[in-house]
């Protein structure tokens, strides 16, 4: 099928077929740019927490005695909860992933040096480790002689007596790169802790920048705080039984304090997400939306140009031209107008981009959301314009010979 | 005449169903979804303090050292250290000035059949009532030599008040709020400004309300828990005491600009005195935020909204270019028609105003639809669980707003087409009739 006629046809149409296009590159540049953010929020959505999601419990108690010995308190409380059925670990924590409690320090290399990172201090009891179900990859877990009280009350002062941390790989990696870690001293206050073992993944409590989002630090330091975290590790049949046993043991023992947030890790994560969710099947609703209203526009402005030509059809079948040829004619000319939409739909898309990076902090986007947006239009063009096309091509030739 | 156009617009719709139920359909969506974000936009963006505001400012002075690991936080966060809050709050320089930070404590009702639980509230000190206009039910806040003394009072918001005290008088009374007992002094008339604008501006700025106020030295005294960021650096281990620990908000009242500049010039030269002693490293950039410039800096209105905002405008773009294509092959296409009218005497603007009128129709319809379909979407809004889904409700404003966007969008999608088409050039349609 030669070009020119198709061209020149189009010219009668300019400012339709201007219409048309600019409403294929507006709907290619948001699309990409739309698809790119689904993609980027649902591998959020997915990051690696590090802990064994589907096993663990918690619950936050606040001890309202004035009086109280907290560390003692908390060992009791554990054994008590070590004693339900199904349990196979607890441990009491300040931080976990998603539970907010962000406290993060600048990770130095020497005394008063700068801070090459900062880091989330995730403290616990012993069995910590184990209880949230982390994966040591290098080195060893803390021995029972290296854990030191927390020192809420004054100032959280166990950072400048705790003698060991665990690191995750990300923050090893970040402080010293193509090193072996183990053995190697951080300053995350005034004194050096040694690094003993290398965890492959904890993600920090709050949300923080991809490249930051698992810097964490584990130290041996004892809870001491009046509001703290139980966490407890059994199978995910058992979870809600063990739950609410879990909130009976320890009203029993000790009935002057509050308990909240007992939930399961997986509804913590649902609620940390909640929002992203949300945002996610908006982006997608969007997409779907100006997909969907730019096939039908596609396919109703098909559709008059059709029956606005139907004697010309009719001639040209007159004249010897087959329906295929017909057929072609429609989709050649929907390929053409697609074909300029896209091109100046990837430049409208880059140029989106570049502001969506300034204001919010998106990444460049990569090409292949281009390529793949550009085929998908094009596929999307030729299947809106199908109908009226082949509607097209069934024009019997006899049109011609009647009037308007 | 216009009876006569709507009866023909009536009748081409006819002949195309299909068409213009998709036209209205995809402008009553566009619209739809625009109205929405707008109007949840519009609602996040109201003043919490209307009157009031325009007197409130934000001092902003940053006593962090240079050296941090926070290289892209480009935004303030205008926390003060407890040192640089105490000196401005006793220096005095504004018509009212108030230090205060968030704090969630256990209370424990006297009765024996309420369990203890948490609540939060705020640590304030006593220009905070009478800067922020609270409406007081009975009683009053305290003064700032209360605020020396370390008194332990508080003021209860309503629903505090009616959890404890039930209708009974509560003034005198006392609470016990973690482990202490305050004597209430006030009960506020149900406070709740949307944002918290005073407190840190976070995911929570809307839907939380705080229940009691106690003074903020009492708090300090007592080491009651904060709520919020904290950052702190230096090595003087002393911690929220010292001038190294940034968790304080600080708000002032101002009545002119005058008085705004010269506080602002207040400030830098605390600012240059510190330094000469050894403190607030960063170069000297005082700053003075009025209240709704300070909401807009710490974007009470999250980012993702903002986004959704400009997504619905993108779709009722492609929306518009739409119809406006359709409409115009639609008429284009009705040249033989138009050609015919113009050739028995019709002059341009009579074809320009039928063509008009069926257009504006469609933009009536859509409107219509897209009010129903915005009065949707806020349902939905209001539906997620965030702190501000109930403020998601259309006023009288926003519905007239849509109204006049619906009909903007409809006669402006028909502008072009019919100016075009009444353009045809009868001869030659006639001739190729």
């Amino acid at each position: 099928m030669p070009l020119p006629p198709i061209v020149a046809s189009l010219t009668r149409h300019k400012l339709t077929a201007l219409l048309l296009m600019l409403q294929v590159s507006l709907t290619c540049a948001i699309v990409c740019n739309v698809a790119f953010m689904i993609v980027d929020r649902v591998q959020q959505l997915h990051h690696p927490s590090g802990v064994a999601e589907n096993e663990l419990v918690m619950i936050e108690s606040t001890d309202l005695d004035q009086n109280a010995q907290p560390l003692v308190r908390h060992a009791t409380d554990l054994t008590a909860l070590r004693a339900i059925p199904g349990v196979t670990s607890v441990a009491v924590v300040d931080a976990m992933p998603f539970n907010h409690y962000d406290w993060s320090n600048g990770i130095a290399l020497m005394q008063d040096g700068p801070a090459r990172a900062t880091a989330t201090a995730f403290n616990g009891t012993p069995g910590e480790l184990t209880t949230l179900g982390l994966h040591l990859v290098e080195g060893r877990d803390f021995l029972p002689n290296e854990y030191v009280p927390l020192g809420s009350a004054h100032d959280w002062n166990g950072i400048d007596q705790v003698p060991v941390t665990i690191v995750t790989r990300a923050l090893a990696d970040k402080l010293f790169p193509g090193q072996d870690p183990l053995g190697k001293a951080i300053y995350p206050d005034e004194k050096p802790v040694r690094i003993v073992g290398v965890i492959d993944h904890l993600l920090r409590p709050q949300a923080h920048e991809s490249a930051d989002s698992d810097d964490a630090t584990v130290f041996p330091m004892l809870p001491d705080g009046n509001d703290v975290t139980y966490v407890l590790r059994t199978a995910p049949q058992d979870r809600e039984r063990v739950l609410k046993q879990a909130a009976e043991v320890l009203d029993h023992l000790h009935d002057n304090r509050i308990l909240r947030h007992a939930q399961t890790f997986e509804q913590l994560r649902a609620d940390f997400f909640h929002r992203s969710r949300t945002m996610i099947a908006l982006l997608m609703a969007a997409a779907l939306g100006l997909l969907v209203v730019t096939a039908l526009g596609i396919a109703g402005l098909a559709s008059f140009w059709v029956q606005q030509r139907r004697r010309s059809i009719g001639i040209r079948r007159a004249v010897g031209a087959t329906r295929r040829d017909i057929l072609r004619y429609f989709q050649l000319e929907n390929f053409l107008i697609v074909g300029a939409g896209v091109t100046l739909g990837t430049l409208l898309a880059y140029g989106l981009n570049m502001l969506l990076m300034q204001h919010y902090e998106q990444p460049r986007l990569p090409l292949l959301y281009l390529a793949v947006g550009a085929l998908a239009l094009w596929l999307l063009g030729q299947l809106a314009v199908l109908g009226p096309a082949l509607r097209a091509a069934s024009v019997p030739p006899v049109v011609a010979t009647r009037g308007a | 005449m216009f009876r006569y156009y709507l009866l023909l617009a009536a009748y081409s719709f006819k002949r195309s169903r299909l068409l213009t139920a998709l036209m209205i359909l995809a402008i009553g969506l566009g619209i739809g979804a625009s109205m929405t974000m707008i109007t949840v936009l519009h609602v996040m963006s109201g003043d919490p303090l209307p009157g009031r505001s325009a007197q409130l400012y934000v001092p902003v002075i940053d006593p962090h050292p240079v050296s941090n690991t926070k290289p892209k936080n480009t935004i303030v966060d205008g926390n003060m250290t407890w040192t640089d809050a105490m000196y401005l709050l006793h220096a005095a320089r504004a018509d009212r000035q108030a230090a205060m930070a968030a704090g969630a404590l256990p209370v424990r009702p006297a009765q024996a059949s309420l369990r203890p639980f948490f609540e939060s509230g705020h640590y304030v000190t006593a220009d905070f009532f009478p800067m922020f206009g609270t409406p007081f039910r009975t009683g009053a806040g305290w003064s700032a030599q209360d605020d020396e003394n370390h008194v332990r009072v508080v003021v209860l918001n309503a629903d505090l008040n009616r959890k404890l005290f039930g209708n009974t008088p509560s003034i005198g009374r006392n609470v016990r709020l973690k482990n202490t007992d305050f004597r209430v002094i006030g009960v506020l008339d149900d406070w709740q400004p949307q944002p918290t604008f005073y407190a840190q501006i976070d995911n929570a700025a809307f839907g939380s309300t705080d229940q009691f106020f106690i003074p903020l030295q009492t708090a300090q005294e007592l080491n009651f828990e904060i709520s919020g960021r904290m950052w702190c650096w230096g090595n003087g281990g002393d911690g929220r005491a010292s001038g190294d620990c940034s968790w304080l908000q600080f708000w002032v009242e101002l009545d002119s600009a005058g008085k705004a500049h010269a506080y602002q010039n207040f400030l830098a030269d605390y600012w240059r005195d510190q330094q000469a002693h050894g403190r607030f490293p960063r170069p000297v950039n005082a700053q003075l935020y009025g209240l709704m410039d300070w909401l807009s800096n710490q974007h009470v209105v999250p980012g993702d909204l903002r986004l959704q905002l400009w997504l619905a405008l993108g779709f009722l773009g492609v929306c518009m270019l739409n119809i406006v294509g359709l409409l115009l092959a639609k008429f284009l296409r009705r040249g033989g028609e138009i050609s015919v009218r113009r050739a028995l005497g019709a002059r341009r603007r009579d074809v320009f105003l039928q063509l008009g009128i069926e257009a504006g129709a469609i933009g009536i319809a859509g409107g219509a639809l897209g009010l129903g379909i915005a009065e949707l979407g806020l349902w939905s809004v209001r539906q997620r669980p965030d702190g501000y889904a109930h403020l998601a409700q259309m006023d009288i404003t926003m519905l007239l707003g849509t109204f006049l966007l619906a009909i903007v969008a409809g006669v402006c999608a028909g502008l072009v087409p019919a100016w075009r088409a009444c353009n045809v050039t009868p001869a030659l349609q006639l001739k190729t009739q």
